[in-house]
């Protein structure tokens, strides 16, 4: 073998240094209700009988009153961007490419916001306020997750004032 | 996703941080040595051989002396026994995990050590080291210690 074609043995200047930790996890009722809910592409939330508050995904309890919560309630799939984030930064374990956009969407009827991607347009053009509809997987790829919703795309309707969702931001 | 009877989903959760860390020039050489199948100790200047190496004297602070070879067999000076190996473990057989003091070194290593039992590998135990086939510069480039017959 030549100088030239030699294989170059660099240093090991590394190493992995990666941190597991294993968990089974429990959805508890309410969160087993919603992910069946999004096998049936339906969004279930639940409603606070003492402050009306509507969250979703539901909880068992309202963390404002401390009651226990009330009746279910399936909610629209449009909403509208409270807040978001562009992420530019690419991390081990992504599953979309970069740019894309992580939002919270108020769900129309909800008082506290889902957090979600945003898809279906440019990321420049994500604004709070922008009115979005859930884009769902097809009904085949439906599974217990919230992955059943693909994204959130712009409906192309008016955007809603902020003061109209300031208190759910 | 597992429905349990009681109606509530389960499901597996892994909390994964995937670091790489950079070994600095003590560390580096110790790790290439390893991958090339030599065993590198670091000489403090009171004399002493610290294996696996450190970067500091742990008694004075300093700057270790150097590194140099060490001798692939030494003695058990502590075992317990593993009787139910992980996936992350060095060996998929019950094994020992041992502190190892190899010749001519002032310290004493922890690693796994191929053995029928606990029995097998008393304290004084000499064993010998075993190369892995394939090697990336890592402590798993030792594959474990064995008896010495
Ligand atoms: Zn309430």
């Amino acid at each position: 073998m030549s100088e030239a074609t030699k294989p170059v043995v660099k240093d090991v200047t590394t190493m992995a240094a990666p941190v597991s930790l294993k968990f089974r996890a429990r959805a508890g009722k309410d969160l087993s209700r919603f992910l069946r809910g999004m096998k049936e592409r339906r969004i279930v939330g639940r409603v606070c009988p003492s402050c009306n508050y509507v969250y979703v995904p539901p909880r068992g309890a309202c963390p404002t009153c401390g009651c226990p919560m009330g009746d279910e309630r399936v909610l629209p799939e449009t909403g509208t961007i409270t807040t978001f984030c562009i992420v530019n930064i690419p991390f081990e374990g992504q599953k979309l490419k970069p740019p894309y956009v992580c939002a919270s969407v108020l769900l129309d009827g909800a008082d506290v916001a889902l957090f979600h991607l945003v898809g279906g347009c440019d990321v420049n053009d994500v604004r709070m306020g922008m009115r979005v509809r859930a884009e769902w997987v097809d009904e085949a790829d439906a599974e217990l997750s919230l992955e059943t919703i693909r994204y959130f795309v712009p409906t192309g309707e008016p955007d809603r004032p902020l003061a109209q969702i300031r208190e759910h931001i | 996703m597992q429905q349990p009877i009681d109606g509530v989903l389960e499901a597996p959760y892994v909390m994964e941080y995937t670091y790489r860390r950079s070994l600095g020039p003590v560390m580096s050489a110790f790790f290439t040595a390893l991958r090339d199948g030599r065993l590198l100790g670091a000489r403090t200047a009171s004399g002493k051989l610290v294996v696996p190496p450190l970067e500091w004297d742990p008694e004075t602070g300093a700057a270790i002396a150097g590194l140099e070879p060490v001798a692939e067999e030494g003695v058990v000076t502590a075992a317990t026994w593993v009787a139910a190996p992980e996936a992350r473990h060095l060996l998929q057989e019950p094994f020992a995990y041992a502190l190892i003091q190899l010749d001519g070194a002032s310290t004493a290593m922890l690693h796994a050590v191929a053995c029928a039992s606990l029995e097998a590998c008393p304290v004084g135990t000499r064993v010998k080291l075993v190369w892995s086939e394939s090697r990336t510069g890592s402590l798993r480039d030792i594959r474990c210690f064995e008896p010495v017959k």
